[in-house]
């Protein structure tokens, strides 16, 4: 689950890191008075979408005036920002994050992962600030500086203190590195994050008042903890999301749009992704990628059924199931079920197989509807690919 | 032989009345699994499916021997069940959960330092030796005996592959799906180097998927240190990048982890790679043909 770049600042000061004092705004009017309770004469206006690349696609204003600070957010309120990450559609800003404009002397770059490799979280950092760090890593490798972190022991000063050096963090910054690193550890840990990045990390002000502070801040935290995380559980913005997955997501199952016309109910996400290749290798174009789990009851089924058939290019839908925790039986009843309640037109090619797949065939066969079948993963896409292209 | 399990394995379940264990603790002793009892706190002192059922895993074990767990357990207190596996000095633990906090196995994975507890999974189907013993949720009707060793991340995609083994006449060794979250007990490189070890397999099939080094990295071991043909296949070529399929650990983040990448790479290796998922089966026999393997 993602959150808005002004929702971690926020959890990151309540767990003591150094952010910019600013707030949220949902109009302009109310960005400017913000800006007023603020001070200052400069500030910054920023876009609140969870997609990145923000700055490049001109939703962060530099501004020098209350006027402006109105509208800037006039300008981004209600307004669709196209990013690099978004898609051509862009993503509607709800809201906008007005802070205070800080003098900013270098930048770097933060980020905390549970990496894969280690199996624990680990500290990436770098002195290239501000830049994609994807880039970073491929171009200038010896510019990054990694640091894995014993869950048992927690991240240690000395780790820290490796860290600030390796990136030319020194004097009294280096203590200040150590506090706001170990405090993004214990925000990860306690609030199940599986990604921090802080991008940039800047040094602001200058001479003796030179302190760090996080400029901005991306979080992403783990589905499968939200039941222990009621904080950020109210933080999950549904609009960010696609409607329809958030409402697969409602019925336990894993859905994503994609553009072709073939419906696909799956149980497993390799299998749903080998069904999507098949398809693919066939010369048709799946419509999208369902994963119904495992214990599918024949309601599920049904909402499957449904979600799939909101998509107005779905042609004909592929039902493949591969039955271990599953039960052929079920799927079948469940499948019967979404053709009388939802009175499905499309032809429906169905291949089962596993637990209780003899019943299931009996219970498909019996029910006198005109459904598809397929012995294998094969003919099941080559059958599904021929009806779409008549 | 085998790997991981067998028919000497003494098996328990954790959370043995629920639905599922019970399903598949019948499955698994129809197949000749030997399952001496289970554990649910709370029901200890009870009899289940004609079996004994214990309060804690330590109890189970001092009772009945067992070295072997299914750990049917809801993913908030899968992590949890897990350890007491490791501490009650089970060899074997598999968890079944989808769905366990990634925290959670961080945690579990530091607990086991300087344990030799092997944790198959979690989010997996779990491992079988045909004819011998079961441990997990898989159809255990569509494998045969046979020679050839199977390792997957996704469990419906082992099925498959599966299948169409069994419908080629081919057989199974022992199936083990290491389960498709992003911090797993037990990787690919543990997995093959079982199979290496293991006189009865003769063959080697990898079913692994988009995001991640793991299946390089297992391929690159693979050519230094296996001496049976590996075949492969890497789901997700059509998948969009960027997006999380289901597993968690399905996530595209660079160009080196597409399944296209990876099969390549896999390749380049020396490797057999199945570019097709409906032709698992076939590109195995004819590596065996090749290789002057016995069908089996």
């Amino acid at each position: 689950m993602n959150i808005h770049e002004y929702q971690a600042k926020e959890l990151l000061q309540s767990f003591g890191v150094p952010v910019p004092v600013g707030g949220v705004a949902f109009n302009p009017t109310q960005a400017r008075q913000t800006a007023e309770e603020l001070g200052g004469s400069r500030w910054v206006v920023k876009a609140q979408i969870h997609a990145g690349g923000r700055g490049k696609a001109g939703g962060v204003r530099v501004v020098d005036s209350l006027d402006e600070v109105k509208k800037a957010a006039e300008s981004l309120i209600g307004r669709r920002l196209v990013t690099h990450q978004t898609g051509p559609e862009g993503s509607l800003v709800q809201r906008v994050w007005v802070e205070q404009a800080s003098q900013i002397q270098k930048e770097f770059y933060l980020g905390m992962v549970i990496d894969r490799g280690t199996q624990r979280i680990t500290v990436i950092a770098s002195s290239e600030g501000g830049m994609d760090i994807e880039e970073v890593a491929r171009v200038t490798p010896d510019k990054i500086v990694k640091e894995v972190i014993d869950p048992a022991i927690g991240l240690r000063d000395f780790q820290c203190r490796k860290v600030a050096t390796a990136i030319g963090l020194k004097g009294k910054l280096m203590p200040q590195m150590v506090k706001l690193m170990k405090a993004i550890y214990r925000c990860m840990r306690d609030k199940d994050a599986l990604q921090g990045e802080i991008n940039p990390l800047a040094v602001v002000g200058g001479g003796d008042e030179a302190r760090l502070m996080v400029l901005d801040a991306k979080f992403v935290f783990d589905d499968n903890a939200l039941y222990r995380q009621k904080q950020i559980t109210e933080m999950r913005d549904l609009a960010e999301e696609d409607p329809k997955e958030v409402e697969a997501s409602s019925h336990d199952l894993n859905y994503i749009a994609l553009d072709g016309n073939i419906g696909c109910i799956v149980n497993g996400a390799g299998l749903a992704m080998a069904t999507l290749d098949a398809i693919s290798l066939h010369g048709g174009s799946p419509a999208n990628f369902l994963d119904v789990g495992g214990g599918a009851s024949p309601e599920k089924v049904t909402n499957a059924c449904r979600i799939v058939l909101e998509d107005p290019n779905v042609k004909c839908i592929l039902v493949n199931i591969f039955a271990g925790i599953n039960r052929c039986d079920w799927i079948a009843k469940g499948l019967i079920q979404a053709c009388e309640s939802l009175k499905i037109q499309v032809p429906l090619v169905v291949r089962l197989a596993g637990t209780n797949v003899e019943e299931g065939r009996k219970i498909l066969d019996e029910s006198g509807l005109a459904f598809i079948t397929a012995e294998n993963l094969d003919s099941a896409a080559a059958k599904a690919v021929a009806i779409v292209k008549g | 032989m085998s790997v991981f399990v067998n028919k000497h394995s003494k098996v328990i379940f954790q959370g043995f009345t629920g639905e599922h264990a019970t399903f598949h603790a019948q499955d698994a002793m129809r197949i000749g699994t030997n399952v001496v009892g289970g554990v649910t706190p709370g029901k200890g002192g009870a009899t289940h499916l004609g079996l004994p059922v214990f309060d804690t895993v330590a109890e189970a074990v001092a009772a009945t021997g067992a070295d072997v767990s299914a750990v049917f357990v809801p993913p908030p207190f899968n992590a949890d069940a897990l350890m007491e596996a490791i501490d009650a000095g089970i060899k074997v633990a598999v968890t079944i959960a989808d769905g366990i906090p990634v925290h959670d196995m961080v945690r579990l994975q530091r607990y086991r330092v300087g344990r030799d507890t092997i944790i198959i999974g979690p989010n997996t189907p779990g491992l079988i030796t045909p004819g011998e013993c079961k441990v997990g949720i898989m159809p255990s009707n569509i494998y045969r005996k046979g020679n050839i060793g199977i390792v997957s991340r996704s469990g419906t995609l082992n099925y498959e592959a599966t299948e169409q083994l069994t419908a080629l006449g081919l057989g199974t060794s022992t199936s083990v799906g290491i389960g498709g979250d992003p911090v797993n007990g037990t990787d690919f490189v543990t997995v093959l180097r079982a199979f290496e070890a293991d006189p009865e397999t003769e063959v080697v099939v990898m079913i692994g998927e988009i995001g991640g080094p793991q299946e390089v990295a297992a391929a690159r071991w693979a050519k230094e240190n296996l001496s049976k043909p590996l075949i492969c296949f890497v789901a997700g070529v059509a998948a969009p990048p960027g997006r999380r399929m289901g597993h968690a650990g399905a996530i595209i983040s660079n160009e080196a982890d597409t399944a296209a990448a990876k099969m390549n790479s896999i390749e380049e290796l020396g490797h057999y790679v199945a570019r097709n998922p409906a032709q698992i089966g076939e590109t195995v026999l004819n590596a065996m043909r090749e290789r002057g393997i016995a069908v089996k």
